[in-house]
């Protein structure tokens, strides 16, 4: 998020777009609840599906799923049309205009309208009510980032923030919510192929020589782009890629075509799948090692908001099961230990010379906390965060120097690159639309009570007695007109492959529109979603791909499902 | 929250119990009063909410008005004179008491908030017995147990006191209003309204109501009893769920993580908390956790030791990276661990296995 969370409760006018907030993010939803309730902010909603919190809007746009950058466009031409635009902002902080303008000039409303089915007066309205309010709030989920054209929809709404001076300001910004707990932490700390902690490119060589230095590893470090999550899978099919080492992840549920996947896995000649629970992809593994839980160890998590806070150890983990940077420190220390006695075999050096020299670098460390010390030397942003400060309560980053106080909003006076920048973005259609085969569109997203795969929160007695089961979300008028009812069982058909679930009638999806979660094994939506990625951020498209549906009659059903399949094949 | 008393600068001149003191503009007689160090008891009264003026514990009388008044309702006002521990206030504080008692059990040996309960507290300050409450000649009302909004929470409403801190909770913090005074006189009771037509009123099994509960008529249904509070011990760490990054506690006994109560009214979440975070703890000491490292040979699964287990990761790796190159391995970190260990494994699939294969789940 460029701004805080607290922020929502103290601003003008809130959009929310591809967030199911009040389920997924309910504590940011009663934000925005109070905030309409109590210091009557506008709230503009733009989601295909008629999420909670539509209850609360005073606009709510309902365009087709994968439309978003034509809707986006749509409210640019109104707000440049009817001169609502921040003129003083957008001379003196940002750059590209011009093409803007011209990109955005063929989206009058009349012709969003017939790309999303959004009547055009309705887009004006929202234009307008966006741009008047002195501070505006933009939230969004991956509903929009998970599409084909996921980075542009981003850089759009990144467009109509900067269009209204919203950028920098308090009560403004344009807000990812962050879905997973520590989610900005693994991307702040370089678990991605492109950038070490702190988001410094490994292309950079001053970077690679600071680290180089940082680390003593005695080695050089690759300045080769490495492979997205998205391309790892073809790549183990080309056999370019031999081995994998996975930490509390479960890709064979979460990934999308997961049949693909699956196939991918089965193919490595060595997986490492460290967890707390025997997954789905930990049952594909060569090796499993236990790990521990958030309850049971010491470290920090960074939220959406940028807030670095402590996670204290509560209990013991079970078993031998150790932390993940204890784990991880062992793998590499035995590593580390294997090469030097391969050298000392080559060389024949002794071994006391051998045990002089460490040769990859530090992994003795006694703490989380000396862990972090380590980090924050390398990483600007995080310079002056320790663990006696975040004793005192969290803090924001950048916080580059031991006493400043931490930055609730980014961009404040300047942009962070010098100008905000406007991108010229064109609607593109999503990678797989509906056809007279595949009518359907199959959007996929979480609950209120349950959790990605569903390892934690199905393993939870009371969230799993209040949803035990999928059920696939279908309006009423779909399944009347295909005689389905409440609960019967329904066999969704993509290009991919198919699954069964039961069925909720719903009016939160649109006609012609279904949804499902990720959440049940059982029900393992992802081999039915498309694979086609973004080409920047190669995010696959979660949220939009074509299926059929068809009632699956009652002498086919099976006797019982297989509730516990996972945990029979746990040994004793 | 706190946004109904709007505090400004203006000092306010009152007397209480013959001593002078300074209030703010906008705080009421029992705010004034504790902020001064006067003892004011209370049971439905809770800073995070509205005024509730249910219990009648906090009653005080005020010169010039006939009757007594409740001082967490009333204004704060210039000049005012206040009397807050006169015999006769007190005897209609035990008298409220005792007629609560005659709903409320006193099995205090049964109930978990033994030790750290108001209700409890109250009771030893009015120094109230069985005997006392044979005054009242009326046999207590046979409460079935009911159903409550949500599953996941039971309700006990012989237990109940019928504050109403629970409705205003689910209508401030949460924003549901899915609860609501049910019945008349001695059968009164909670209960879970039905959704209207915009579908205000649904539940969202929050829990804040039963969080709230200062007599803990509102208890988990699918948990195993809980700790005394004496031999519980509170961890406050943040959530692992969503982003949000919920400060919380987790509530420890005999090594087990047996609840999760919110870490005071701080962090980004001011106390408040969901289903996830309130309920969906069950996974840290289950029975299918993970123990011992094992390993897969030829297809079957063998529980294996650290030392046999790193060996053997160590060994391949190195043997896939001498073949193929250190471009030929991968990494998959995770959004559920911690920074530190977000760190160190892009630290060693950098620095010790040399690829910049690395990623994790933010896609997803």
């Amino acid at each position: 998020m460029t701004n805080s969370m607290s922020e929502i409760e103290h601003t003008d006018c809130i959009l929310i777009t591809g967030s199911n907030t009040a389920e997924t993010h309910p504590i940011i939803g009663r934000m925005v609840k109070r905030a309409v309730q109590r210091n009557r902010a506008k709230l503009i909603i733009v989601d295909p599906r008629q999420v909670e919190l539509t209850k609360y809007a005073h606009i709510w746009l309902r365009p087709r799923p994968g439309t978003d950058v034509a809707w986006i466009n749509g409210l640019m031409n109104v707000i440049i049309a009817e001169e609502l635009w921040d003129k003083v902002y957008v001379q003196e902080r940002t750059e590209g205009f011009e093409a803007m303008r011209q990109a955005v000039a063929p989206y009058t409303p009349e012709v969003v309208s017939k790309i999303t089915g959004v009547p055009a007066e309705d887009i004006r309205r929202a234009a307008r009510m966006y741009a008047k309010a002195p501070r505006a709030m933009q939230l969004y989920a991956m509903g929009i980032t998970q599409h084909s054209t996921g980075t542009n929809n981003v850089m759009a709404l990144a467009n109509l923030a900067m269009l209204c001076g919203n950028v920098g300001i308090e009560g403004g910004g344009v807000n990812p919510l962050r879905g997973q707990g520590n989610v900005q932490g693994a991307c702040d700390m370089g678990a991605l192929p492109n950038v070490f902690p702190g988001y410094q490119s490994v292309t950079d060589e001053a970077v690679l020589g600071k680290f180089e230095q940082g680390w003593g590893t005695g080695m050089r470090l690759s300045n080769r782009l490495g492979l997205m999550l998205t391309e790892m899978f073809p790549a183990i099919m080309d056999g370019k890629l031999k081995a994998m080492l996975i930490m509390g992840e479960n890709p064979v549920l979460s990934d999308a075509n997961a049949t693909h996947v699956k196939e991918a896995l089965e193919k490595l000649d060595l997986l490492v799948v460290q967890d707390i629970f025997f997954t789905e992809t930990a049952q594909l593994a060569d090796v499993v090692l236990p790990a521990a839980s958030f309850a049971e160890k010491d470290g920090t998590f960074t939220n959406t908001e940028r807030r670095v806070q402590r996670v204290r150890k509560a209990i013991d983990p079970p078993g031998s099961a150790m932390p993940d940077w204890q784990i991880i420190c062992a793998l590499a220390e035995r590593i580390g230990q294997k090469l030097q006695e391969r050298r000392d075999r080559d060389n024949g050096r002794n071994a006391a010379r051998a045990a002089a020299r460490p040769a990859y670098g530090r992994w003795d460390y006694a703490s989380p906390s000396e862990i972090f010390d380590e980090m924050a030397s390398l990483t600007p942003s995080y310079a002056g965060i320790s663990y006696e400060r975040l004793e005192r309560g969290g803090l924001q980053w950048p916080c580059p120097t031991k006493y400043h106080p931490g930055t609730p909003y980014l961009h404040k006076g300047r942009f962070t690159r010098g100008k905000g920048k406007f991108a010229a973005i064109e609607f593109a259609p999503s990678a797989e639309l509906p056809n007279e085969e595949y009518p359907f569109y199959l959007s996929t997203g979480r609950i209120r009570y349950h959790y990605h795969t569903g390892t934690m929160t199905r393993r939870s007695p009371g969230l799993e007695t209040i949803a035990p089961e999928e059920r696939l979300e279908l309006n009423p008028q779909d399944a009347q007109r295909m005689g389905i009812a409440e609960g019967d069982l329904v066999r969704v058909t993509s290009r991919r492959g198919s699954i069964e679930a039961k069925v909720r009638l719903s009016e939160r999806s649109s006609p012609g529109m279904v949804f499902g979660t990720f959440h049940f094994r059982e029900v393992p939506i992802n081999v039915l979603t498309n694979n086609a990625l973004d080409p920047v951020a190669k995010i696959p498209e979660y949220k939009v791909c074509a299926v059929r549906v068809e009632r699956v009659p009652t002498a086919e059903r099976p006797a019982a499902p297989e509730r516990k399949a996972a945990e029979e094949l746990q040994p004793a | 929250m706190a946004s109904f008393t709007r505090h400004d600068l203006k000092r306010i001149h009152l007397t209480v119990n013959g001593r002078p003191i300074l209030a703010r503009a906008g705080q009421t007689v029992l705010e004034a009063a504790r902020e001064n160090g006067i003892h004011i008891p209370t049971l439905c009264y809770h800073e995070k909410l509205k005024p509730i003026g249910a219990c009648r514990l906090c009653v005080v009388d005020v010169a010039g008005t006939p009757t007594p008044v409740t001082s967490c309702t009333t204004p704060a006002t210039e000049g005012m004179v206040v009397t807050t521990d006169s015999a006769m206030l007190e005897n209609l504080r035990r008298e409220t008491l005792k007629l609560l008692l005659l709903r409320h059990p006193m099995n205090c040996a049964a109930c978990e908030l033994n030790g750290n309960c108001q209700l409890q507290d109250l009771v030893h300050e009015y120094d109230i017995t069985h005997q006392d409450l044979h005054t009242y000649e009326i046999t207590p009302v046979e409460y079935d147990a009911g159903v409550w909004a949500t599953p996941l929470i039971k309700y006990h409403p012989q237990r109940c006191v019928l504050c109403g801190r629970c409705v205003q909770a689910c209508i401030e913090i949460t924003g549901a209003g899915a609860i609501n005074f049910k019945g008349r006189g001695a059968t009164t009771r909670i209960a879970p309204v039905e959704p209207t037509l915009n579908s205000q009123g649904e539940c969202v099994s929050c829990g804040e109501c039963m969080a709230i509960c200062p007599v803990n008529a509102l208890t988990e249904a699918n948990a195993k009893p809980k700790g005394k509070p004496w031999e519980t011990t509170r961890v406050k760490t943040v959530c692992g769920y969503c982003g949000c990054g919920c400060e919380l506690e987790l509530n420890v006994v005999h090594g087990q993580v047996v609840g999760v109560t919110p870490a005071g009214d701080n962090g980004v979440n001011n106390g408040a908390l969901c289903a996830k975070g309130r309920f969906g703890y069950g996974f840290i000491n289950h029975q299918d956790r993970l123990k011992e490292p094992m390993i897969k040979r030829d297809g079957y699964w063998e529980q294996s030791n650290w030392d046999e287990a790193l060996d053997y990761i160590a060994d391949k790796l190195l043997q896939i990276r001498d073949q193929h190159g250190p471009d030929a391995i991968a990494a998959l970190s995770s959004a559920r661990c911690t920074n530190e260990d977000n760190y160190l494994f892009q630290k060693l699939t950098r620095g010790v296995i040399g690829t910049n294969n690395i990623d994790h789940c933010a896609r997803l």
